[in-house]
């Protein structure tokens, strides 16, 4: 077997793949060859979470961290780094606060207040090869499971830890699979939730595309807890690299006995199938996804029953997300005591963000649960964009709600989100700026769960579209004081009557900015001008006389030739024509048309 | 029995446990509103999906209102059902559904036993403050159902039937969100579907989206036109529904004033379909001597059991899903279609004028007797031996049209000769009444003997699948019943495997039989309608001074006269029909099936 002493990680998540990164690594390998460097291997890793400076090289065992990284650049990172010595400067992430260059990935601030449990492996091992999982102790916890602990000793491991699912609900994971453990059938099921629906989440993603093996380790735990000998990985068929990995991850876990019969020489048998979803974002929510698993309409009943006493086919099931499967082998290797260190009183461990919008480093993020929202946009997401000002984080997705300045120093846990008006959801956060419309956030959101809504129950079915109507209403600048009444007493009602979590969280978006942005509302219904002039509907814009050269570049661009004027004599913009695109503003070259 | 204790509304509440909190209020004189929710106990029909949320409750400690229907009661539970939280959450969602729900309560032919229209008018909604979007569907027509899914609410209750108690599964819900709808596979014409038009859909749907085809203005026009003899013929379990329409209680018998109304209608003769009842029972009873005599006798080739005809939308079940079935079906006509037969060529020949002449209108039940009148094979050129078909609220409807005072009306007496009947002939109505009348025909036209003890207890009843061994002096005939068509699937799968017991087959699509028909008066839910229609006709069958078929005295003359023997040439020729495999109209079979 070849010995290796460089190894270039490369990272192949999906957003890296989609910049190239499959070149990238073979450009990487070809360069390795062609200057015989046998002692170097190239590996294409999971997500590495920096997704904002992807495609991400990382070189082991310096850590140099090189962003942004083209295919063309891979003969002079083999030439430069590994054969002369030499950082390759102008591919390091340079510190956007002292604009230094940074040497290793140990000094990158992204990753500095970062604690990676779930996400341990992700853009460290080759999730394709079962060897490399092994020796990071893959496996291990399985196999003190089965021949050291009772399911029992599992399981109170499991609940001293104090995880709780990471899915959105925040049940105490252990305690599910208590009750699933003493439901007495002779046919039981454990299943992964991998339908990750959040617009913007990809969380269970990166893990199935990272970390493979520590779900299929972590069901089959599950599985020698509960008494099930069936595992099912319920994922939505538009992640085919995750499915891809998970399946060569299952493969593999058999060849090696690790599924099947008799796993570590003990009686417990357990085997995993994967059921793919059509990507319905209701099917996240556990009964929807079992019907779904059986062939039915993927619509939520009512609980109870509860899965865990009648699930898939009728028989106990146990239904985790793909995050909290991964933090089950660490737990059972490093000890209750040791993940329950982590965290707050309530929640422990950490928790995986996705962290999108308006902030600097987008990306996917683990920290301690505990950690304030300003650690998380300010120290790690490094900011807000083009230096505007903070103006709202909405958590938990289209389920959760926007929390605003007064919340930046609110430690995130389960408990505080939800008494903030929020929830942790599955970990989506989106920052806004200042130049963000709080009612149009609203608005893109009942987008999506219109859209998503199964149609089962009336108050989701029907009122989720009349909310949106209402919204719609208010942004074009026809919504009157009266219209915010309904507004609040539909969202209200929705939220008391709806049949499933999606319909009972989909109004927070609407609910939290009315509470947090009363003032945006009033604008727009009373003055029917929208404070950050992003409701087209209530904007127009203007050329100030003092300012316009006469060059007529607005009127070239426009699209709808909205803008006249003869040359070096300032211009005007006819407001019944202008369809509001904003082309003349990000074209004018002095700052002479504003919106207002 | 481990019984709860709990309050609802102030009032302690003891109940069995596993009672729902509707159940529980309902113990103590608290009517809770419902309106997706049904239960026909005896006929194992259950659907609460927990959609339509107008039954939702307080919980003491509950983050969100409840649904009683399916929620249930835990010991100390404190209930409140109707605190202003709740009426105000009860009366938004029915705004909500009432929002996209065609306000056109005047022209509906539910107006006045719509459970939507009731619902509003007690929650006494005047406003509907959330109006917006409305569905858009296209108006589906087949032979027999009008499927108007702009009215339908989702409740589902369609969707359980078809699917749950009769297996056709013709209609499921399609679409997502606001575009949620009960429609057929890939949203095709019923008439392009599995459908068997049975109508227990339009039977249990609460508003009018599923509704009988109306032909009562051809009826009107055939009644005002001079040139035609127009004769009715009423089906044995009319007479005792519709006078549940004019304020009777249910299972009243109102045949005498029934005839008058038909009388002062316009028809020229009022006859009974009771008259070709007694005709099917000796064609049928004929047939099944035939049949088991070749069986008994060792005829390997016969079909054996035996299975009714006189069912259209059981017919169009095993056509459609059973072809390979269709010979064991009785080839006896039903006794509509004998009727028509008969009118239109034995009496058309006694009135000495040409068949086109003569309009039959037949008044059923049932909405599939409007299919099988347009079957093409009871036509003479293009004349059909039954020209229109109406159900019992179409008669109803009728009656009140004209002016007619039901309730005044004396009590009239049928025409001869197609007017005359015996018990027999009556207890057709029911689930098992057909072959309990052709078990006292067959029994003495078989031993030659006189049968002392007509009624046979031991097939009747609500059982939905029931089986009997008839002893015919010394010959046991085994007989099995089953009403509901998944029950009747049952009986199928049995002789599909070889393993049916049955000589004789009684199949009633509808749950009841006739008496619970998709054209009658509508039960609403309550049993003890349909128990008391099957009473009545008990009654009526045990207070006939004839309660044999063959004992008819019109009956014997028809055979004296014009049809010779019972299965002889004549009587063939205008009594009995064949059946088509019509899995290949509905796209049923399989790609392998297809290819054999």
């Amino acid at each position: 077997m070849a010995q290796y002493t460089n190894y270039i990680l490369v990272c192949g998540g999906t957003g890296c793949r989609a910049s190239q990164s499959e070149q990238i690594i073979e450009n990487l390998k070809a360069a390795v060859d062609q200057y015989g460097l046998e002692d170097t291997q190239v590996i294409r890793t999971g997500c590495f979470g920096f997704c904002e400076k992807g495609p991400v090289v990382k070189m082991i065992p310096d850590n140099t961290f090189y962003v942004q990284v083209q295919p063309s650049d891979a003969d002079e990172i083999v030439r430069e780094h590994l054969v002369k010595g030499r950082k390759v400067e102008r591919l390091l992430y340079v510190n956007p606060e002292t604009h230094e260059l940074v040497p290793d990935s140990k000094h990158i601030g992204f990753y500095k207040k970062q604690l990676r449990i779930a996400l341990r492996n992700c853009g460290f091992i080759n999730p394709e090869n079962i060897d490399e999982y092994i020796a990071r102790d893959g496996y291990v916890a399985l196999g003190k499971a089965l021949v050291e602990m009772t399911p029992e000793e599992v399981i109170k491991e499991i609940m001293d830890s104090g995880l709780r699912g990471r899915g959105g609900g925040g049940f105490p994971t252990g305690l599910k699979w208590q009750i699933t453990r003493k439901v007495q059938a002779p046919q039981k099921y454990v299943v992964c939730n991998a339908d990750e629906g959040d617009p913007g989440a990809f969380m269970d993603r990166s893990i199935l595309e990272g970390d493979p093996h520590s779900i299929v380790e972590a069901m089959a735990i599950n599985g020698y807890c509960t008494g099930a000998s069936k595992g099912l990985v319920y994922i939505r068929a538009e992640y085919p690299l995750a499915v891809e990995r998970l399946k060569i991850a299952i493969r593999q876990a058999k060849e090696y006995g690790l599924l099947g019969e008799n796993i570590f020489g003990t009686d417990f048998s357990f085997d995993i199938e994967i059921r793919y979803g059509a990507g319905a974002f209701v099917c996240g929510e556990e009964t929807a996804l079992i019907h779904s698993m059986e062939g039915l309409r993927g619509e939520a009943t009512v609980k109870p029953p509860f899965p865990s006493e009648h699930g898939y086919k009728g028989c106990p099931t146990n239904v985790n997300n793909v995050e909290t499967y991964a933090n089950i082998p660490v737990i059972l290797l490093r000890g209750a005591k040791w993940f329950s260190s982590i965290g707050t009183e309530k929640s422990k461990g950490t928790k995986v963000f996705a962290l999108a919008g308006k902030v600097n480093n987008v990306g996917l993020i683990e920290v301690p649960m505990g950690t304030t929202l300003r650690e998380v946009i300010f120290g790690i997401g490094g900011g807000i964009k083009d230096g505007k000002k903070f103006k709202a984080v909405q958590t938990g997705g289209p389920s959760g709600g926007c929390l605003t300045e007064k919340h930046l120093d609110l430690p995130i846990d389960y408990d505080n989100l939800l008494s903030a008006g929020s929830m942790m959801g599955s970990g989506g956060m989106i920052v806004m700026d200042e130049d963000d419309c709080m009612v149009a956030m609203a608005k893109f959101y009942l987008d999506f769960t219109v859209e998503e809504s199964c149609g089962k129950c009336a108050p989701c079915r029907i009122g989720n579209k009349r909310l949106h109507e209402i919204l719609q209403k208010i942004t074009s600048g026809n919504g009157t004081e009266d219209d915010l009444t309904r507004l609040r007493n539909l969202a209200t009602v929705i939220k008391d009557t709806a049949l499933c979590g999606l319909g009972q969280t989909s109004p927070n978006p609407v609910l939290s900015t009315m509470d947090n942005f009363y003032d945006e509302y009033l604008a727009h219904v009373r003055e029917h001008r929208c404070p950050s002039h992003q409701c087209r509907e209530l904007t127009q814009y203007f050329i100030n006389p003092e300012k316009c050269k006469g060059c007529t570049l607005c009127a070239r661009v426009c699209p709808v030739h909205a803008i006249t004027g003869d040359r070096k004599i300032p211009h005007i913009i006819d407001p019944q024509s202008c369809i509001r695109c904003g082309t003349c503003m990000e074209k004018c070259k002095f700052g002479a048309i504003y919106v207002h | 029995m481990e019984t709860i204790k709990l309050i609802i509304d102030n009032k302690e509440v003891e109940v069995p446990k596993g009672t729902t909190i509707l159940n529980a209020a309902k113990s103590v004189g608290i009517h809770i509103p419902t309106l997706c929710y049904m239960k026909l106990e005896d006929l194992h029909y259950e659907n609460n999906p927990g959609a339509c949320r107008i039954c939702v409750v307080e919980i003491e400690g509950r983050r969100n209102l409840a649904p009683s229907c399916k929620m249930e009661c835990t010991e100390g539970m404190v209930v409140r059902t109707h605190t202003p939280r709740v009426m105000n959450a009860r009366k938004t969602v029915m705004e909500l559904i009432l929002s996209n729900h065609p306000a056109e309560c005047l022209t509906c032919s539910s107006n006045g036993h719509c459970e939507l229209q009731k619902i509003a008018h007690d929650l006494g909604i005047r406003e509907i403050r959330y109006k917006g979007d409305m569905s858009t569907f296209t108006i589906d027509r087949s032979p027999s159902i009008v499927r108007n899914m702009n009215k339908c609410i989702m409740c589902r209750r369609c969707e359980t039937m078809c699917n749950t108690i009769q297996t056709v599964g013709a209609l499921t819900a399609v679409n997502r969100g606001f575009n949620a709808a009960v429609s057929t596979a890939f949203e095709r014409d019923m008439a392009g579907s599995t459908c068997s038009y049975c109508g227990q859909c339009v039977s249990v749907c609460p508003v009018n989206a599923l509704s009988g085809r109306n032909t009562q203005q051809p009826v009107l026009d055939a009644l005002a036109d001079p040139t035609k003899i127009v004769i009715a013929q009423t089906a044995p379990a009319v007479r005792t529904a519709l006078g549940r329409d004019f304020g009777y209680e249910p299972g009243t018998l109102v045949t005498g004033k029934m005839v008058s109304a038909l009388r002062q209608l316009g028809f020229d003769y009022v006859f009974d379909t009771d008259f070709a009842a007694d005709l099917t029972i000796m064609e049928e009873g004929t047939e099944l001597l035939h049949r088991l005599g070749r069986y008994l006798n060792g005829d390997k080739e016969v079909k054996i059991p035996l299975m009714t005809s006189c069912c259209p939308g059981w017919v169009s079940f095993v056509e459609q899903h059973f072809p390979e079935l269709r010979d064991n079906l009785s080839t006896a006509k039903s006794p509509q279609q004998m009727f028509g037969a008969i009118a239109k060529s034995y009496f058309a020949e006694k009135l000495g004028i040409d068949r086109k002449n003569l309009v039959v209108v037949s008044i059923m039940p049932c909405l599939a007797k409007k299919y099988e009148a347009s079957r093409p094979e009871f036509s003479v050129e293009g004349n059909p031996d039954v020209d229109y078909s109406i159900y019992t609220r179409e008669l109803a409807r009728l009656i009140r049209y004209a002016n007619i005072d039901f309730k005044e009306l004396p009590d009239g007496e049928f025409d001869r000769p197609l007017g005359e009947s015996t018990g027999a002939s009556v207890i057709f109505g029911t689930t098992g009444g057909v072959i309990e009348a052709a078990c006292r025909t067959a029994y003495e036209l078989y031993t030659k003997k006189n049968l002392d003890k007509v009624d046979f207890e031991e097939l009747r009843g609500l059982e939905g699948i029931r089986s009997a061994t008839v002893d015919f002096d010394g010959t046991p005939v085994k007989i099995g019943i089953a009403h509901g068509l998944g029950n009747a699937r049952k009986l199928i799968e049995e002789i599909k495997n070889g393993t049916s017991p049955y000589h004789a087959i009684e199949v009633m699509a509808c749950p009841g039989g006739c008496i619970g028909g998709g054209g009658q008066p509508f039960h609403r839910g309550r049993m003890e309608v349909l128990r008391r229609r099957a009473a009545a006709l008990y009654r009526e069958d045990a207070n006939k001074p004839l309660r044999k078929s063959h004992e008819n005295p019109y009956i014997q003359q028809l055979y004296k006269d014009y049809l010779g023997e019972p299965c002889g040439p004549k009587a063939h020729e205008l009594l009995h029909t064949h059946y088509i495999d019509r899995k290949e109209v509905v796209g049923m079979y399989t790609e392998t099936e297809k290819s054999k």
